[in-house]
């Protein structure tokens, strides 16, 4: 049966005019409360040295106390670890990953330093991919922990980047979001601030690392983003305990010399990065992250795996090839598991046969052991009362015959008193 | 893949699991402002629907597509004139509109399917449908797999389908029954009793109950699916929904005047039947539940469910699925290819193991 399928081009779009009220500007409002009810997942990257406070910061944007003990600085290399928390916010959840670089900066060697947070990032998107490309997948139950955004954390020396910033943000820049910020900002001074932030943003652009940049294409937040650009690398000043400020309570620290404020603009900038991170920018975060690095990583993965978008009739089967060719693959490793099983349940098999051989081996001579202890007590049994019984004869005997000796004597002296008796009379 | 496309972050279930342990905040932090980024670029990007409506000639499709969306989507047939002899082919149309409303753009793509049913031998003519809404799942599945991808893949798929039941009042009909059974599994369905005003409320009533009894007996699983009701409001919200369903419809595309107010309406001689009169008909029901409440979750389910079994298939067994036009001749592996004789044995269990289930 033939089937026309007449399609206007794009081009063609009309736009409707309504009559009436139809109902569907409730979409966002749909759009929103799926989202709500699954929930959303947002991953953080802390890359500073030890002790330049990113766990602190951590706790003060977030308003809470993530668990964690102070990392010390013997560490071997740099490891990370990630830590997932749930945060409730009138009704939406968001599930927080912080990923922390443990020993960054410690080493005495640090060529390799960069190396862990790297494989780090590539894993996340690898495991991505490895679902995205599996036939029976579950994206929409997928726990995302693919890194959102980096912080990067530059200790506020008041000169410049160090070396080490640089080759790690270079390696970072085309992974990953990077938002770097200036740490313990409270150490430097005002006019030294803004020398330093300078200082770091023309060595940034002469070395081509490309941090993240605001989005200032939708009218509603344009001007909030281009204005709080200005002020990049923020820094800031983290603290979790509060200090009594007027009639408030502030979080904020105390120095012999005055109240450093965590919240207040004119000391840090915290609250710009609170802004930027979390309540305008945490979607368009997320996008990047999805549409742009993970993209990169996936083409420049599959294109290594050897699949190519030449012509229309190739794409198809260059993919489909690979599938079957994984596909062989699984099964053929699946047939080696099985294989291998089986070999194991039948070596078991074997063993707990030949255990069982043995155990019956032994319980059948313990028996023949039994039965011969039995069989000797028997004979000693048998033996002992032949000899009582023998005994006994011969006691019987004896009786028999001092019995007999007896009644001879008695007869005998019956006889003689008899004789006795006859000789008296 | 576009993450607007379905929920925006996919995160595990409700309930968090051990090694999350959930954090009190102390303060105000401003996480439920990613509920506005979210809302903003929706708007930014627009929303796309596409929808099919599949039922006899004179059933009334055009009118209720037009009813639905309150525009002139295309213009009614009237039976019988203008078409000439009877397309000897089932032939679908498609026609895209954009329509706004609030300052949110909403693409619309209707497919008619003209000449459904309406031969002497009607057998096998859900098949050039199901190829059509392959066809779309393949056109997806093409851009998802390339090296570079576009950024929002466009979204053809079918998203809901709506077919039109004749109102005999007595039950389903064989074409129906075969009907639904094949595409329940390909797409969301929502049948209506069309042309409803032929009814009488008790007529209709009992129609229904037949109409869900046909249902349950072939097992035919029509939206909103039992399988996804996914916490209590939901199913609360959708068994009632399940209730009513066929929903009884008029379409109407002409005002009237009654009660000093204007409604969109059919006028007989013995009177006005109102279409958003929930006494009359429930047209309204069938439009809140399309468009108000779960548009999202039509597309959702296409996105997740239908499409993900439609791409397992194919990526498991090209030569299964009924062939639509343009279809990418895929050659499964030649049989010249050495394979040992494990591996192929095992891929024969899987396939055997994968077509019982399926």
């Amino acid at each position: 049966m033939a089937v026309a399928v007449g399609r206007p081009s794009n081009e063609e779009l009309r736009n409707l005019s309504l009559s009436g009220h139809v109902g569907f500007d409730s979409l966002p409002d749909q759009l929103v409360n799926k989202s709500t009810s699954q929930g959303f997942c947002f991953n953080i990257l802390c890359v500073g040295e030890t002790g330049i406070g990113k766990s602190t910061l951590m706790d003060t944007l977030f308003n809470t106390k993530f668990e964690s003990d102070p990392a010390t600085h013997n560490e071997p290399g740099v490891r990370l670890k990630a830590r997932s928390y749930e945060l409730q916010e009138s009704n939406v959840r968001l599930k927080l990953t912080i990923v922390d670089t443990v020993g960054f900066g410690d080493q005495i060697n640090k060529d390799d330093s960069y190396k862990p947070i790297v494989e780090y990032i590539d894993a996340q998107f690898e495991a991505y991919l490895q679902e995205e490309l599996k036939i029976k997948r579950s994206l929409f139950n997928y726990h995302d922990t693919r890194i959102h955004a980096c912080l990067y954390f530059i200790a506020p020396t008041g000169h410049s980047l160090k070396s080490l910033d640089l080759v790690t943000m270079k390696k970072l820049d085309s992974k990953v979001n990077i938002i770097p910020i200036i740490a313990k900002a409270d150490t430097i001074a005002k006019n030294e601030l803004h020398k330093f932030k300078s200082k770091i943003m023309s060595e940034l652009v002469s070395n081509g690392v490309q941090i993240y940049q605001f989005p200032t294409d939708e009218e509603t937040v344009a001007e909030i983003n281009a204005t709080m650009s200005v002020h990049l690398p923020f820094a800031v000043v983290g603290s979790t305990e509060e200090v009594k400020i007027g009639n408030k309570m502030a979080k904020a620290r105390q120095y012999p010399w005055g109240v450093v404020q965590v919240e207040n603009e004119n000391h840090c900038d915290f609250v710009k990065l609170r802004e930027m991170l979390i309540r305008v920018n945490m979607e368009d975060l997320r996008e990047q992250t999805h549409t742009r690095h993970y993209e990169l990583y996936r083409r420049c993965k599959l294109e290594e795996m050897g699949f190519k978008d030449t012509d229309p009739d190739s794409k198809p089967f260059s993919l489909q090839e690979t599938y079957e060719a994984k596909r062989n693959e699984f099964l053929g490793e699946l047939q080696k598991k099985e294989e291998e099983m089986r070999q194991m349940f039948v070596m078991r098999v074997k063993e707990k046969e030949a255990e069982l051989k043995e155990a019956e081996k032994e319980l059948h001579e313990k028996f023949d052991l039994l039965k011969r202890t039995h069989q000797e007590e028997k004979k000693k049994v048998e033996d002992k009362k032949k000899e009582l019984e023998e005994e006994v004869n011969n006691f019987q005997k004896k009786k028999a015959a001092a019995q007999l000796l007896q009644t001879q004597a008695q007869q005998s002296g019956a006889q003689q008193t008899k004789k006795d008796k006859d000789k008296k009379n | 893949m576009d993450p607007l496309r379905r929920s925006p972050s996919p995160c595990s279930s409700r309930a968090s699991s051990p090694r999350t342990p959930p954090c009190e905040m102390l303060g105000f932090v401003g996480i439920e402002a990613v509920l506005d980024q979210l809302k903003i670029k929706a708007m930014k990007m627009g929303f796309e629907f596409n929808i099919m409506v599949v039922g006899q000639s004179g059933l009334g499709k055009s009118t209720m597509v037009n009813t639905l969306f309150k525009s002139k989507m295309w213009k009614s047939t009237p039976p019988g004139l203008g078409q000439g002899p009877m397309p000897q082919t089932l032939q679908l149309h498609s026609v895209t509109h954009v329509i706004e409303e609030k300052g949110l753009k909403l693409k619309l793509t209707v497919t008619d399917t003209p000449g459904f049913g309406d031969q002497i031998n009607n057998d096998k003519c859900w098949d050039p449908i199901l190829g059509y809404i392959n066809e779309q799942y393949e056109q997806y599945l093409q851009e998802e797999i390339l090296i570079t991808r576009q950024r929002y893949i466009p979204d053809t798929r079918v998203h809901c389908c709506i077919y039109f039941v004749p109102p005999t009042g007595h039950c389903l009909r064989p074409l129906d029954i075969e009907f639904l059974q094949r595409l329940c599994r390909t797409v969301n369905v929502v049948p209506v009793i069309a042309r409803a005003d032929s009814l009488t409320i008790e007529e209709r009533e009992n129609f229904r109950r037949r109409i869900q009894h046909n249902l349950k007996t072939h097992c035919i699983d029509v939206y909103p699916q039992k399988c996804f009701d996914e916490d209590i409001s939901d199913k609360i919200l959708n068994s009632k929904i399940r209730d009513r369903i066929p929903f009884a419809v008029v379409g109407a595309d002409r005002e009237h005047l009654v009660n000093g107010k204007c409604v969109l309406g059919r006028k007989t001689k013995w009177g006005i039947i109102e279409v958003e009169n929930m006494a009359h008909c429930e047209f309204a029901l069938l439009r809140d539940l399309l468009i108000r409440s779960h548009l999202q979750d039509l597309k959702d389910i296409t996105h997740n469910v239908h499409y993900e079994n439609y791409r397992v298939c194919r990526l498991n067994e090209s030569h299964m699925l009924p062939r639509g036009p343009g279809w990418v001749n895929l050659a499964p592996a030649p049989p010249s290819v050495p394979t040992t004789p494990g591996p192929s044995k095992a891929r024969q269990k899987v396939h055997n193991n994968f077509t019982e289930e399926w």
